[in-house]
């Protein structure tokens, strides 16, 4: 009886958790959406901002963040991947790998203001890449690089060692297994990798404020030289630094939504295509 | 009757590490017949087999000496590029590993990376190689599907399949039914016995009953080295060693 | 490593050895039968056959039980397989054994033809052939099967000595003998069959504990 009892109280802690969090997301929708859904119009989503970020739209800022997410993928995900690829087939197990795995894992606990910093000093001002999508997404790519690399590896390392050898017993060589037999079986979780990816890309702030943001462009972003708007840079901005708080704390939490509205969609979609893929493969 | 040799290993010494797994193992392995390797746990029967289609290099650290002449190469030689040497010498493993593809994708994999590419000709060969496998009426309205989703007798058919498309010369079963109900076990023995007409095949087996029904000749390996090596009958009726004779009935092991 | 197979050969061993004990007093008994011109001893022959067939039937049964249920390998293989070859010539001895006792019926009541001499000597041929067959067997005696099988060559001889004395010094030189001396012919014959299995016991033996094939190939033992 006693035992029921306490696995009972098990139970229902654990269901206060999971309510806990439950209402905790809710909660953040419900507060943003409340305050934001008035400003949402097909204005608000496609037009450029005017009269000193009171009127119009953020669209600049939503195509901005577009472009430093897809940036920062595009630079991260060969690379890191190519990097997960190494460690995990091909370099010899033990010292070294251990030892780069923890120096990956330092770059991952890095402040993300710092990596701004460090973006400023090597993009934007070593190689003249300017203020610009191009520096930002560099900074953005380098930031999310161990959360690829990890992933990826993790992903690589959970695909078992007997269809490799299965693979290498019929003939192929190394890089033809893992061409056409790890990769395709890891891609499920390399996709995890690129959503949690995504997900911390389109919302940081700090690496963005010194390498590509800008606060007001009156149009949309021209070259990858350009300065951009992003969304979560335009929420702080028009939090503290908004000449018209009453319109503008609107807008801000209008940005929010939408950014929160894009990123749920981005994951969504790649679990999506997880699941799919995963059933192909049949596990 | 004279004996076609396959493989022949002369003098093979294994070692992971320091520890030495083989000792001196000289071993005829005839051409299209069934030979069997048996031996308690630990004995070098898996290590040995590995080692004829250099599965062992997947494992760091390890040293071989002698020569295992097969084709008029030397396997052991680093120099012959092992992907070549596996491509005439297939393996079939304990556990069945088919790829998480279809099965069509599965059988097909092995010309693919041979480089084939006429479509119909590798349908063609994929057929061929079911029905050998004793597998097509099975799934030939299905390759379309995972391989993932037959039951574990049939996935082991899929995998010889496999390497039959190959047309590989040699087949090694590395206890292929240890993970199989009996049924299954039955299909395959029976499969092997078809098999042996086209392909030399080399099974080891940790079920002495097994190695009775299916081999031609007969290995005993303890502790790393060839205790006796004959006729399948002979070593089941009338071992020339006493430690075969204590293994095969059963007083350890 | 003690198997549970090895109390079920030793059993299966046991009942081999009762059987070799009751065939071994069943040729005693049918000889002496015949010294005394016994009818007591010749029909206790005759009514004891019954047990030793029950336990042909037995051992039979009992080694194909062990061959499907055990799968048995090498000498345990071997050994089962001429446990029942084994039983077969020692019933057929058993047999012969009641054939003597019958001649012995047909005999009493009727002075011995002449004093048996050669009779005798082939007799304790036989029982020895038999005692050492089933010996070597207990004792997994190789060499002691093969003087066994050696000894053949003498019970032969003998019947031979007591087939020509009894034709051609009694029936051809006086035919009205024909009715006492063709029992002790057929009694020699009995005798020499007797040996002749336990020669295949002795055979059987040399296999079991040698794997070597030495039936039909005398020439294995010189």
């Amino acid at each position: 009886m006693k035992q029921k009892l306490i696995q009972n109280m098990g139970f229902f802690m654990l269901f206060l958790s999971i309510a806990a969090t439950l209402i905790f997301l809710g909660l953040i929708i419900y507060f943003i959406s409340i305050r934001g859904l008035k400003v949402i119009s097909w204005e608000f989503l496609t037009e450029p901002p005017r009269m000193a970020m009171t009127q119009g739209g953020i669209a600049p800022a939503i195509l901005g963040s577009f472009y430093l997410t897809l940036g920062a993928i595009i630079f991260a995900l060969p690379l890191g991947l190519a990097c997960a690829i190494y460690l995990c087939e091909y370099s010899p197990k033990g010292f070294i790998v251990n030892l780069i795995r923890i120096s990956i894992n330092n770059l991952a606990g890095v402040p993300s203001v710092v990596f701004g910093l460090f973006g400023l000093a090597v993009f934007v001002k070593f190689f003249h890449f300017g203020v610009s999508i191009l520096s930002g997404s560099l900074t953005l790519g380098i930031l999310i690089l161990p959360l690829i690399i990890s992933s990826s590896q993790e992903a690589l390392m959970a695909v078992p060692q007997s269809i490799r050898e299965a693979s290498l017993s019929l003939g192929a060589n190394k890089w033809e297994t893992i061409k056409n037999i790890v990769l395709p079986t890891a891609l499920p979780g390399i996709l995890t990798g690129i959503i949690l990816g995504i997900g911390r890309v389109a919302g940081e702030t700090a690496p963005i404020l010194f390498t590509a943001a800008a606060f007001y462009k009156l149009g949309f972003p021209k070259s990858i030289f350009s300065e951009v708007m992003a969304l979560p840079y335009h929420i702080y901005a028009l939090m503290t630094e908004g000449t018209h708080p009453v319109q503008q704390t609107s807008i801000a939490y209008g940005c929010s939504l939408i950014l929160l509205f894009m990123v749920l969609l981005i994951s969504g979609i790649a679990i999506v295509i997880r699941n799919r893929q995963k059933g192909m493969h049949g596990q | 009757m004279d004996n076609k040799i396959e493989i022949k290993a002369q003098n093979v010494d294994f070692f992971y590490g320091k520890t030495q797994a083989l000792k001196n193992i000289n071993i005829d392995i005839y051409k299209n017949l069934v030979t069997a390797i048996i031996g308690p746990s630990g004995c070098g029967k898996s290590t040995f087999i590995r080692i004829l289609n250099r599965m062992d290099e997947l494992v760091p650290n390890t040293k071989i000496t002698g020569k295992i002449l097969f084709n008029g190469w030397d396997i052991i030689n680093p120099s012959i590029y092992a992907v070549e040497i596996r491509k005439r010498i297939g393996m079939v493993f304990q556990k069945p590993n088919p790829f998480p593809k279809s099965i069509f994708d599965n059988i097909s994999y092995g010309l693919k990376v041979n480089g084939i590419k006429d479509s119909s000709f590798i349908e063609a060969k994929v057929e061929e190689a079911l029905k050998r496998g004793a597998l097509w009426d099975e799934v030939k309205n299905r390759l379309g599907e995972s391989a993932l989703k037959l039951s574990g007798g049939q996935q082991q058919r899929l995998c010889i399949a496999r390497c039959l498309a190959v047309e590989s010369e040699v087949i090694l079963f590395d206890e292929p039914c240890a993970s199989l109900d009996p049924i299954s076990t039955a299909k395959i023995e029976e499969l092997i016995l078809e098999l042996k007409k086209d392909y030399t095949i080399v099974i080891v087996t940790h079920n002495m009953q097994q190695a009775a029904r299916v081999s031609d000749y007969t290995a005993f390996f303890l502790l790393g080295e060839l205790i006796e090596f004959g006729k399948t009958q002979d070593i089941f009726t009338k071992p020339q060693d006493s430690k075969t004779e204590a293994y095969v009935t059963g007083r350890f092991g | 490593m003690e198997r549970h197979l090895d109390q079920e050969l030793a059993d299966l061993k046991k009942e081999l050895l009762k059987m070799g004990t009751l065939v071994e007093i069943a040729i005693f008994e049918s000889v002496e039968a015949l010294k005394d011109l016994s009818l007591e001893r010749a029909n206790k022959v005759i009514n004891e056959d019954k047990i030793i067939d029950e336990l042909e039937n037995f051992i039979d049964e009992r080694c194909l039980d062990l061959l499907a249920l055990r799968q048995p390998m090498a000498i345990d293989l071997r050994f089962i397989t001429m446990t029942m070859k084994i039983s077969t010539d020692l019933e057929r001895i058993a047999d012969l054994a009641v054939d003597i006792a019958q001649r012995v019926l047909a005999l009493t009541g009727k002075p011995l033809l002449k004093p048996l001499i050669d009779i005798p000597k082939l007799a304790n041929l036989a029982k020895q052939m038999s005692k050492d067959a089933l010996d070597a067997f207990v004792n997994k005696d190789a060499e002691l099967a093969g003087s066994v099988i050696l000894r053949d060559t003498e019970a032969d001889r003998l019947r031979n000595l007591v087939q020509e004395e009894l034709v051609e010094d009694y029936i051809s030189r006086d035919p009205s003998t024909a009715s006492r001396a063709v029992p002790l012919l057929l009694i020699a014959r009995h005798l020499e069959r007797i040996c002749d299995h336990a020669t295949n016991i002795a055979e059987d033996v040399i296999y079991m504990v040698k794997a070597d094939v030495v039936k039909h190939h005398p020439e294995k033992l010189k």
